[in-house]
């Protein structure tokens, strides 16, 4: 006897998909719960956690924006295999403000967002006209390449690096400023990325002529797009400077390339949700396999194919799938 | 019509690489003129079309579209100045709703530029462009996938999104390929009302039959060059276009 | 000096071309950017030595044997993992490159890593040339180089399946319509890049040693050189190879060994936006899409 599964979305799925029609708190529960869910993990976790779990969770909030910044990129149809540049380029406009002329790291942190966003696009402007496999290459090279210009030319300390950074007040702030500009980051762009103005970027992606044939110069949404990625990725950055009070040529780390990619792949890519939801299971993850060093990063390598061949929409669609839909067995009728 | 032709094409060409795709090509279109270009396959129809909206570079040549130059103009400010186009290959966002597809169109620079600049609510503008060109609403049939939709509703989606531009002249290439007569039959209408808002339309078929009910005027392309331009009964006759659509069997 | 430094630059210009071959064949015939391309060439270097040291195997056998495994991974990375996103650029850049992360990776967590580590060269010996030292390894790259160039146009332009590579590579469709399996010669492409990758490491690994890091090394220049020559490009990776090589050899002895890797950014960039599709590129159809 064969059978097939047949997957059937829930009544309140459908009928709030465009007609609110809540009766019940159950209903408006089922709705709110996947959006307050992260609101509260991000505001409850901290008080809950040690010291060390603490700065676990900080790293995993800075992972989750560089993640999710590959995901707004990729979704314009530029996949960047170098966040370390975004994340280098902010955290070293960060540390030198802060450095030469000590600014205090309420201004460093925005100017190097704004700044580190301009730069990074500034430097891939000329790749924007290829096709994206041109952007994957440059991205890759670039930050492998800044590292040896700021060892040749000692600029920024060279291969000392700065130090003596500025910290934030206190590791409250520090926690909350980060989960805070987290929380806005995935909602707000979530928000954007579905709005029409998000339409024309992942029509980019699509099908770039059609999007010409509207009259839109693509170009120029590319390049905010970029701009905004590169600004997420600078604004963590530039954040860690100031946590780890220094700043050099580990920024330029694949650590930071590869991670992001690994937890938006995993999580999903085209959620922004999903590049989130990688980035809480992997830092842990990667948290617990310390003790085995470089095995690490095989691992990402290895989840990095595994999931884009057999679970390519990533694991965000699969719990999304089942919270929407209920499934059931059925038996197939011969034909 | 004594108009000025609204479009003007003059000695255009192209290479790729050392092969002549289209070679001194002139023609004028009038204001509310339906224009047929017609020839063979890979006679140039479509890299006309390429080359007038500028997705491709000529080698050389010009177009003037009311009397300016355009031909040096990035493609996105061509569909600015009002020349819309269709495309062969219809490839619409398959996982998106077909209304959805309208608000790329609906977000252009044009819409801002236009004095009846269609405000507000995009996706209520969308279904109703798409009602006008036989989108059911009664039927939701704007709220399907597009993936979900036959060929014949996706045509007249890719015709909606170049009406939703406001264009003063319309390209449509090969609009009828791959439709059956009863899906033609509800596109033909639906040009028939452009023309009587005074739009220009050129118009690349295959289908010569059903061009011929509607073009004002025909020109023939064969090997990248234009081998007659006249009426279509005119154009016909000629021995030139028998033998390009015979072949040499003709003699 | 100056002849020297030419003669280095010579040498500096065929090996960058030895690096960039493979993966620009891959590309230009399948369309498939090899990020794992590092990898497979660090890969043959290790199991060389392996083969070489532990099993004692004579260097001819142990080279064909490298060879034979790399043409073999190729293949397998095409029919396992790329057959089943192919089509979709993207996936493809993220899956091989997740491929040669896992590889390299797992060879510096095996801790292969040290000056023991490395190839032997062919013959000790080296000889003096316009009162410059070269040694043979040297001399025999640039002359291999040069047999491998043009005996892959040979390839490409006389042979049967070299001629069904290039109708893929230039309309894939129209091919398929001849009765040219894409597949295949996909599978063919990938396999033969990364058997040119073991080939170049069997010539280039001796003049240093094996190391994971060498593997990104050779990435980023087979990149470098492939996009400031256009990728797909033979000439291009020709051309591009001089341009780099040259000007890396001369930095190096005028201004300092540090400032090497600028010019090799800066004639990126530069390239980058003054002809985007690099210089020998063919991707005429997306320039035109200004």
């Amino acid at each position: 006897m064969k059978k097939r599964k047949e997957r059937i979305d829930r009544g309140i799925k459908v009928r709030s998909r465009d007609i609110f029609a809540l009766c019940s708190w159950r209903e408006m529960l089922y709705l709110a719960a996947p959006r307050l869910l992260p609101v509260v993990v991000c505001l409850a976790l901290p008080l809950f956690l040690g010291v060390y779990w603490q700065k676990v969770l900080l790293s995993v909030a800075v992972f989750a924006l560089l993640a999710i910044s590959w995901d707004i990129l990729a979704q314009t149809g530029m996949v960047s295999l170098g966040q370390a540049l975004f994340f280098g380029i902010g955290a070293y406009f960060a540390g030198a403000l802060n450095h030469y002329f000590g600014l205090s790291p309420f201004i460093t942190i925005p100017a190097a967002t704004i700044l580190g966003g301009l730069v990074s696009t500034l430097l891939l402007l000329p790749v924007l006209r290829l096709r994206g496999i041109y952007f994957s290459m440059v991205t890759l090279i670039i930050p492998l390449m800044l590292v040896r210009v700021i060892e040749a030319t000692k600029v920024f300390g060279g291969t000392e690096g700065l130090s003596g950074m500025t910290p934030l007040p206190s590791r409250w702030l520090e926690l909350y400023l980060i989960l805070g500009g987290l929380l806005l980051v995935l909602f707000g762009f979530r928000r954007m990325m579905n709005s029409d103005y998000g339409l024309v970027l992942k029509g980019i992606n699509d099908n770039d002529r059609s999007v010409i044939n509207a009259g839109i110069n693509i170009y120029w949404f590319k390049i905010q797009a970029l701009f905004i990625g590169g600004a997420i990725g600078a604004f963590a950055g530039a954040f860690m400077t100031h946590v780890y009070m220094f700043v050099g040529m580990p920024v330029f780390a694949l650590d930071y390339s590869i991670l992001p990619i690994a937890a938006a792949v995993v999580g999903g890519p085209g959620t922004l949700a999903g590049a989130t939801f990688g980035a809480f299971l992997l830092v842990p993850l990667s948290e617990a396999l310390r003790g085995f060093g470089g095995l690490r990063i095989v691992l990402y390598g290895v989840f990095l194919v595994v999931f884009i061949v057999a679970l390519p929409e990533g694991m965000f669609h699969y719990i999304q799938r089942k919270y929407h839909q209920f499934e059931r067995w059925v038996e197939v009728e011969n034909d | 019509m004594t108009d000025a032709p609204i479009l003007k094409v003059v000695d255009l060409s192209k290479l790729f690489g050392g092969v002549r795709a289209l070679h001194r090509v002139n023609f004028s279109l009038n204001p509310g003129e339906l224009m047929g270009v017609i020839g063979p396959n890979g006679s140039g129809k479509t890299t006309l079309v390429n080359l007038i909206t500028r997705f491709v570079k000529p080698t050389s040549g010009t177009v003037f579209f009311k009397g300016k130059k355009i031909s040096h103009l990035p493609p996105y400010k061509i569909v600015r100045l009002g020349i819309a186009r269709t495309f062969q290959m219809v490839k619409p966002f398959y996982n998106l709703p077909a209304y959805k597809n309208m608000i790329i169109p609906l977000y252009s620079p044009r819409m801002k530029q236009l004095a009846s600049g269609r405000y507000g609510d995009r996706d209520a503008v969308a279904l109703d462009l798409l009602e006008e060109v036989g989108f059911e609403r009664d039927a939701f049939v704007a709220y399907k996938v597009a993936g979900a939709l036959p060929q014949g509703y996706l045509k007249r989606l890719e015709l909606a999104k170049a009406i939703a531009l406001d264009p003063d002249i319309f390209i449509l290439d090969e609009l009828f390929s791959g439709l059956s007569l009863a899906e033609v039959a509800t596109i033909v209408p639906i040009i028939e009302k452009l023309r009587m808002a005074g739009k220009s339309i050129i118009m690349i078929e295959h289908r010569l039959k059903e061009l011929f009910r509607i073009a004002d005027r025909v020109i023939v392309m064969n090997f990248g060059e234009k081998i007659a331009d006249g009426l279509a009964a005119e154009v016909m006759a000629s021995e030139a276009v028998k033998s390009a659509y015979l072949g040499t069997e003709a003699d | 000096m100056l002849i020297g430094t030419t003669i280095y630059a010579l040498i500096n210009t065929a090996i960058l071309a030895l690096m960039a071959i493979g993966f620009n064949l891959t590309f230009g015939i399948s369309g498939i950017a090899n990020f794992a391309y590092g990898a497979v060439y660090i890969l043959a270097a290790y199991g060389v030595w392996m083969l070489l040291t532990l099993f004692q195997l004579p260097y001819p056998v142990a080279v064909l044997a490298a060879v034979g495994v790399n043409l073999l991974l190729g293949a397998l990375i095409y029919r396992f993992v790329l057959l089943r996103i192919r089509g979709q650029a993207l996936s493809e850049v993220i899956a091989t490159f997740g491929i040669g992360l896992a590889i390299l990776e797992l060879f510096r967590y095996l801790g292969l890593v040290g000056f023991e580590y490395h190839l032997p060269v062919f013959v000790d010996k080296s000889f003096v040339i316009a009162g410059t030292y070269v040694d043979f390894q040297r001399i025999a790259i640039v002359v291999f180089s040069a047999v491998l160039i043009l005996g892959l146009w040979f390839f490409t332009h006389h042979t049967a399946i070299g001629l069904a590579f290039r109708g893929i590579a230039q309309d894939e469709r129209t091919a398929l319509t001849f009765g040219i399996d894409s597949n295949k010669m996909a599978t063919l492409s990938m396999a033969m890049g990364a058997a040119l990758a073991a080939l170049a490491a069997v010539f280039i690994i001796p003049l240093g040693s094996i190391s994971p890091g060498e593997g990104y090394d050779v990435l980023i220049k087979a990149l470098a050189v492939c996009i400031i020559g256009g990728l797909g490009s033979t000439g291009g990776v020709i051309a591009a190879s001089f341009i780099v090589g040259f000007a890396e050899r001369f930095t190096d002895t005028y201004i300092g060994s540090h400032w090497t890797m600028i010019v090799s950014l800066a004639a990126i960039l530069v390239v980058l936006t003054v002809k985007p599709s690099g210089l020998f590129g063919n991707q005429k159809e997306l320039e035109e899409r200004i």
